[in-house]
């Protein structure tokens, strides 16, 4: 009994310091003062600065077309690949091969495309990125389908062609229906990563666009602001309801399959 | 049956190889040319000369092996190492206890634990970093505090403590989730056995469940550990200009120096750390 009193401290700990930060940020977004740091009352001002700022709307605008791309691209790949891996191979190597863009540093894979970028003579911009993103996004997505693929009825793709339908009609109207929950799943997953991600946009967008990350960097090198507070209240609830949203996706793809 | 599907029975086959095909193909050419050829790309510049104004010029040198071990970017390494070896520490023990008293939440509370661990993790990666600039500054709500108890304000930011701190708030959560997956498999009949056997808790936890957890420790200290060994960001934004990182000089070399080759050494020595850690993990686990 004694023992376990003592193990609340680092659980309450580690609780109080996920969530103090987050809660700290919020709270100064609504500041009516100039500092980001000390509160003096509530004002939604800098919500209002924030919709007026052309870099920072430009920036939101380059993102999402970054996000919306690379998730198409690590959608459609990641599925196909998961599908291919579970189905059609045994192969350890290829497993690994798909799994290591979410393993290896983002740096490294950041100076890697910069390099072949430039060996290529490919030009940087959102269309660069892009593609850099649906790197790390596909391994995510396959991994996430693959895992519903695991627990999938092989019985009814079985009876499918028994019953006369071709791989593709089989493939499209009974694989793919029961893989959507985990296709969704990763998709989202594949959308909210590319949102976030920083590294990579920064090493592989060259000099005329900035992705919404890159932004506030930039923002943050010229010093905090509440402006930044804002921005950054309005991104946690984004992804806040993404994941919430995507929890709720897999749970109801699990009391589906269990059916 | 469909009259296309009577007319050309494929044979099984055939029919199987084109499918391999068509479902693995894309994912894996799309695969290699940007992910395999880059690497490989990064590892075949370490041999070469910078060009004048970045880019490589394909001369081979072997200067960039001989600057690295240069005691200056060793010591480089070895500050990396430190950071993140402590990061890791510090997470595996605020990590073990909270995944361990989630494992023994009812159910429901249970779920609400582990998503209220993740969540923060899939907020956007700089906000996170940022907003413990708010805290750490000298006129921050810590230091605001400290004030308010009558103490001096503490210089918090822009050193290796608030690096850690960063690093430490930015991987936690996958500390938390290995372990928690390793600690909830346990049977819960082995302790119950150990205790009856008149083990103390402290035994029973030394003896039975820390050795069968040991794996969840290793994928746990292994995923705080890679991303903090080479980060650029946080050691940047926390660390001011005094922590440099292996990351750091990493994104100089490319985006200021502009000594591709020599960045791209750098880049192959952080992944040979990567490599060999695995490589000990995977003995490590195989032995237990």
């Amino acid at each position: 009994m004694r023992r376990s009193r003592l193990l609340h401290v680092p659980f309450w700990f580690t609780y109080v310091f996920l969530y103090a930060p987050i809660i700290v940020l919020v709270v100064m977004s609504f500041n009516s003062g100039k500092s980001a740091y000390t509160y003096e009352g509530f004002s939604l001002k800098w919500y209002g600065v924030l919709a007026q700022d052309a870099k920072v709307m430009e920036g939101l605008v380059n993102t999402l077309i970054v996000a919306v791309g690379s998730t198409v691209i690590a959608t459609v790949l990641g599925t196909l690949l998961a599908v291919g891996l579970a189905r059609h191979t045994r192969s350890k190597t290829l497993d690994a091969v798909a799994l290591m863009p979410a393993v290896l540093p983002d740096l490294v894979l950041a100076i890697g495309l910069l390099v072949f970028y430039g060996v290529v003579q490919f030009t940087l911009g959102l269309h660069s990125v892009t593609l850099s993103h649906a790197v790390f996004s596909m391994a995510f997505v396959a991994a996430v389908v693959r895992t519903r693929l695991s627990g999938a009825d092989t019985s009814l793709e079985e009876a499918s062609r028994d019953l006369g339908a071709g791989p593709v009609t089989t493939f499209v109207k009974v694989t793919l229906p029961q893989l959507a929950p985990g296709i969704i799943a990763g998709a989202l997953l594949a959308f909210t990563l590319s949102l976030d991600e920083f590294v990579i946009a920064f090493f592989t967008i060259g000099n005329l666009e900035q992705t919404l990350p890159i932004v506030i960097y930039s923002m943050i090198r010229f010093g905090v602001t509440p402006e930044i507070n804002a921005l950054g209240a309005i991104l946690l609830l984004v992804s806040f309801t993404a994941v919430i949203v995507g929890q709720r996706l897999t749970k109801i793809g699990e009391s589906r399959a269990q059916d | 049956m469909k009259p296309q599907a009577a007319a050309r029975p494929a044979s099984p086959a055939r029919e199987r190889r084109l499918g391999a095909f068509v479902f693995l193909a894309p994912g894996l050419v799309y695969l290699v040319v940007l992910m395999l050829v880059p690497l490989a790309l990064v590892l075949s510049n370490v041999f070469f000369q910078r060009g004048r104004f970045g880019g490589i010029v394909y001369e081979f040198t072997g200067e960039n092996f001989t600057r690295l071990v240069d005691p200056l970017y060793l010591g480089v390494v070895a500050d990396s190492l430190k950071i993140a070896t402590v990061t890791t520490l510090i997470a595996l023990l605020l990590g073990y206890p909270t995944a361990y008293l989630i494992a023994q939440l009812p159910s429901k509370w249970r779920t609400i634990a582990l998503v209220a661990i993740v969540l923060p993790f899939w907020t956007n990666f700089i906000i996170r970093v940022y907003a413990w600039i708010i805290l750490l500054n000298g006129q921050g709500l810590v230091n605001s505090g400290l004030k308010a108890l009558g103490f001096d304000p503490l210089e918090l930011l822009y050193n290796d403590g608030a690096v850690v701190t960063g690093l430490l708030y930015s991987y936690l959560p996958l500390m938390v989730l290995p372990l928690y997956a390793a600690i909830d498999k346990l049977d819960p009949q082995l302790r119950e056995a150990s205790a009856n056997l008149g083990a103390s808790p402290f035994t029973t936890f030394r003896k039975v469940t820390l050795p069968l957890t040991v794996p969840g420790v290793m994928t746990g200290s292994l995923f705080v550990f890679v991303p903090s060994f080479g980060n650029f960001v946080i050691p940047e934004m926390l660390g001011g200009g005094k922590s440099i990182m292996v990351g750091n000089l990493i994104r100089s070399e490319f985006l200021k120096a502009r000594d591709w080759p020599f960045g791209s050494a750098l880049a192959t020595a952080l992944v040979a750390v990567l490599v060999l850690l695995l490589i000990a993990q995977a003995w490590a686990a195989r032995r237990a």
